[in-house]
């Protein structure tokens, strides 16, 4: 079915390698773009990409808190109908331009390298704050190698009397991350400068980075095997270790316990939406870059199906790890609290030891409390509730730094367990790190601001020096307040905005029509009913609803976050605090810049064209001029058309 | 006069528990908790008037490692108080007069001094063999000269600047070489493609017309 709906794009053959040049391309194998070495690694880079920190500790916080088990009917549904043909789209874009996302997008209409702009925006500044959670995961590596750990007791004060305040009265592991890795301020103005322990990690992970990027696909290539693989067998290893726990059982069935009214919820569907897309790392320009290093007859339909089961069989798989491990540790500390009432009911009415146990202590509770209710309240006994433990803290950095560490201290051999848990994070986001420096360095070249002739390793280490020394700002006591910032702000709404101006531009600028063609050629068959109505109608309508309740949410909720302060009240829960005025500048730099590129290079190119224009009528004029009295060879005319 | 003296003696004989019993009070002396059962579980032994015999001696031994020698017995350990839970109170008096306290501090630091052998003695723990109002003095934290994470991470990055200077001097090496076999087969390469690789195709795709630079310069 011919799409009616096409939007004029003048010049777009002339701008774009025909199908028998591509075939000449492949054959001849003359242009100096990079390949693949094999298949493999091209398979394992891009799952590295999309597999990153976000299955293990965004997906099983979602899929408990809204509704377990039930979650998966959104996410699965969303996946199919949102993230499967985005990914398809970009693969496909990619092979077939056989550029990176600015020269694709330029290619398609120049009026669109907007697109490209942005993307790399993001990615730049994605890369940034994503690889200073390199550096504390580093910290926390490098902490590993000592037993006991250093989160799991808390250090003496000064006149040996006690504990620190400040860690007795919240706990080791919280005081390890907010004191003496982050030494966080109060709130985000007191900058209280850089942490030279912190910069020291963050110049590693950068420096990690580069020799791993140092060469694009060439060492990236070698360095996927690695880095792509070991997650996997790490998770297995901690599934086979965390079942063998006592408690871990119910830490999976509280994961997958199905509570089907939240599917009446929007906020389900907006966040699986939400998800899905972040997770498979669209709009960032690193997978379009990917596949354009692809022989053009690779069969991308295939990797974008395999590569989105994977992506979802893992957050999956994952989620059970984690809950596995977080319902042992919630069983601990439910055992911790009743033991400690026990104790305290057996002290106090100096009861036998043995008398009251864990299964009989409600009903002994309860005659205590109608014989002495005075004494019991006097205790101030905590009530012990599974449910509460097992829901704390189980997103983003308090899930890997907070709740998994003190989980990793309860076991025997924590030091082994700690050291693979970090190695599993870092080459989590390692591998995703690789696709932002791929979606940065490649615009970068593309857009010839430094001379085609310099080698690649100049890229990347500028880029790498360049994030490194702004990144610098997430190494201060308020760091981690600025990534909070970045994270909810410059990644979000600009992805989803690209992403959306991704699929209206190949369907309806370079023509769906023009596009199905372009899959017959390189997969050898037209793309089915399925990818029609997906690319055409369904994604860019589902993309659209997101962004829509996306920024209306964005934009009415109050502009608060948490913080860590010992003298608040709630102390050791977080404060809820407001920004201070500055930061709606910020904010407005982060998400607006990216998404105002796009019309923003348009009108560019639109007044350079108009001020070109007039250039050329003089310059035509002189031509006719010079035709007139010169008698030219065909070849020099040819010339003067191509100049 | 011996009927008065008789008179006297049972009169002190009955007067002693009393005083004995005034002077165990928790005020003078210490309440102590013993968590027997949560320490060892299966293992738990029973605590009967032997292992009572067997703490007040422990306590005796502490009481003369913290004076130097002087002469504490098992009968300087009164104990008072006891329940069910195996708790009680102990008061110690002076050998040289029974009726007479050891003040409440010095029984805190002999008590603190020989805290691990008392522990021993019972198999218990800090937290087990509670004395009430004696805080366990903290294990002061291991102290290392160099910090270990220090050490882990000059190992990363001295096998990460190694791999970096690798990759860089052959990237070098390698353009060194090309440099030098691009100046030996300057005779069979047209337009940078080798002879051998378009031996058998017709035509020649030249690059040099496909321009895509020359309409979107930013």
């Amino acid at each position: 079915m011919k799409l009616k709906l096409k939007l004029p794009n003048p010049g777009l053959e002339d701008r774009i390698h025909s199908h028998a040049e591509l075939e000449k391309l492949e054959e001849v194998q003359a242009g100096d773009r990079l390949q693949w070495d094999n298949k493999a690694q091209y398979m394992l880079t891009c799952v590295g990409f999309c597999v990153g920190l976000g299955n293990v500790w965004r997906f099983p916080y979602l899929c408990q808190s809204h509704g377990g088990g039930a979650f998966m009917i959104p996410f699965l549904l969303l996946l199919v109908l949102e993230g499967i043909p985005l990914l398809h789209l970009e693969f496909a874009v990619g092979q077939r331009l056989r550029k990176g996302s600015i020269g694709v997008w330029r290619s398609i209409n120049p009026y669109l390298t907007g697109v490209g702009i942005a993307s790399m925006l993001c990615s730049f500044v994605v890369g940034m704050y994503y690889n200073t959670i390199m550096a504390w995961v580093m910290w926390y590596f490098f902490n590993s190698f000592q037993d006991p750990l250093p989160w799991s007791q808390c250090p003496i004060n000064d006149n040996k009397t006690g504990f620190v305040s400040e860690c007795a009265r919240s706990s080791p592991v919280d005081y390890f991350w907010y004191r003496e890795t982050l030494n966080i301020s109060t709130k985000i103005e007191d900058s209280g400068g850089l942490q030279w322990w912190m910069v020291l990690c963050l110049i590693a992970a950068w420096v990690v980075l580069w020799v791993c990027c140092i060469r694009g696909i060439e060492t990236t290539g070698k360095a996927v095997y690695i880095t792509s693989t070991l997650p996997y067998v790490v998770l297995t290893i901690f599934l086979i270790r965390g079942l063998t726990l006592k408690g871990s059982v119910s830490g999976i069935v509280y994961l997958f316990t199905p509570d089907v009214d939240e599917l009446m919820n929007p906020s389900t569907w907006l966040d699986a939406g939400a998800q899905v897309l972040f997770s498979f790392s669209l709009a960032f320009g690193g997978l379009i870059s990917f596949s354009s290093y692809n022989p053009v007859h690779n069969h991308c339909e295939k990797d974008a199906v395999i590569i989105s089961i994977i992506n979802g069989l893992t957050s999956i798989y994952s989620a059970t790890v984690i809950y596995s491990i977080i319902g042992f540790r919630a069983t601990e500390k439910y055992d911790d609290c009743l033991a400690r009432n026990i104790m305290s009911l057996l002290n106090t009415f100096d009861l036998p030891e043995g008398n009251i146990t864990e299964s009989n202590y409600d009903e002994v509770f309860r005659t205590l409390n109608s014989t002495n209710p005075e004494t019991i309240q006097r205790l101030n006994l905590t009530s012990c509730d599974m449910k509460t433990f097992l829901s704390e803290g189980v997103e983003g950095t308090g899930l890997a730094f907070i709740v998994f560490t003190e989980a990793i201290t309860k076991m025997p051999i924590s030091p082994l367990w700690s050291v693979l848990f970090f190695i599993m994070l870092f080459c989590l986001g390692l591998s995703t790190m690789f696709g932002n420096i791929e979606g940065c360095v490649v615009p970068l070249q593309d857009l010839n601001i430094l001379p085609r002739t310099w080698p690649k390793e100049v890229f990347t280490g500028l880029t790498c020096l360049g994030s490194c020394l702004i990144a610098l700002i997430f190494v201060q006591c308020s760091g981690n307040y600025w990534l909070a910032l970045f994270d909810g702000f410059a990644a979000s709404i600009p992805l989803l905005v690209i992403a959306f101006c991704e699929i209206i531009a190949v369907v309806y600028v370079y023509g769906i029509d023009r596009f199905n063609e372009d899959l017959k050629f390189m997969v050898g068959h037209k793309p089915n009913i399925f990818w029609q109505a997906t690319w055409r109608v369904l994604s860019p309508l589902i993309l659209l609803v997101i962004l829509v309740f996306y920024f209306i949410t964005t934009v009415s909720k109050k502009l608060t976050y948490i913080v860590w302060d010992p003298e608040s009240p709630v102390f050791p829960t977080l404060a809820q605090v407001t920004y201070p005025d500055w930061i709606s500048g910020i904010i407005f730099i982060l998400a607006g810049i990216p998404c105002l590129a796009i019309p923003g290079v348009a009108l560019f190119m639109f007044i350079s064209k108009r001020c070109c224009k007039k250039d050329r009528h003089y310059m035509e004029e002189s031509l006719n001029t010079i035709s007139d009295k010169v008698n030219h060879h065909p070849e020099v005319q040819l010339a003067i058309k191509v100049f | 006069m011996w009927t008065v003296w008789t008179v006297w003696m049972v009169w002190m004989v009955c007067l002693v528990p009393t005083t004995s019993e005034a002077l165990c009070t928790e005020d003078d002396g210490y309440k102590v908790r013993l968590s027997i059962k949560t320490a060892l579980g299966g293992d738990a032994y029973e605590w009967n008037e032997s292992e009572m015999f067997f703490f007040k001696a422990t306590l005796a031994f502490a009481m003369r490692t913290y004076s130097g020698g002087e002469q504490y017995d098992v009968s300087n350990i009164l104990v008072c108080d006891e329940t069910l839970r195996v708790s009680f109170v102990f008061v110690v008096t002076k050998p040289s007069n029974t009726s007479e306290l050891v003040p409440r501090t010095e029984v805190e630091n002999a008590i603190k001094k020989s805290r691990h052998r008392i522990n021993s003695a019972f198999l218990l723990t800090d937290q087990t063999l509670d004395f009430v109002g004696i805080n366990p003095t903290l294990a002061a934290p291991i102290q290392y000269d160099t910090p270990p994470w220090l050490i882990a991470f000059g190992v990363v990055m001295g096998l990460v600047c190694a791999g970096i200077v690798a990759l860089l001097v052959s990237t070098f090496l390698n353009k060194k070489r090309s440099k030098k076999s691009a100046d030996e087969e300057e005779a069979g390469r047209g337009n940078g493609i080798l002879c051998e690789s378009i031996r058998g195709k017709d035509g020649l795709f030249n690059q040099g017309l496909v321009d895509d630079d020359r309409l979107t310069k930013l």
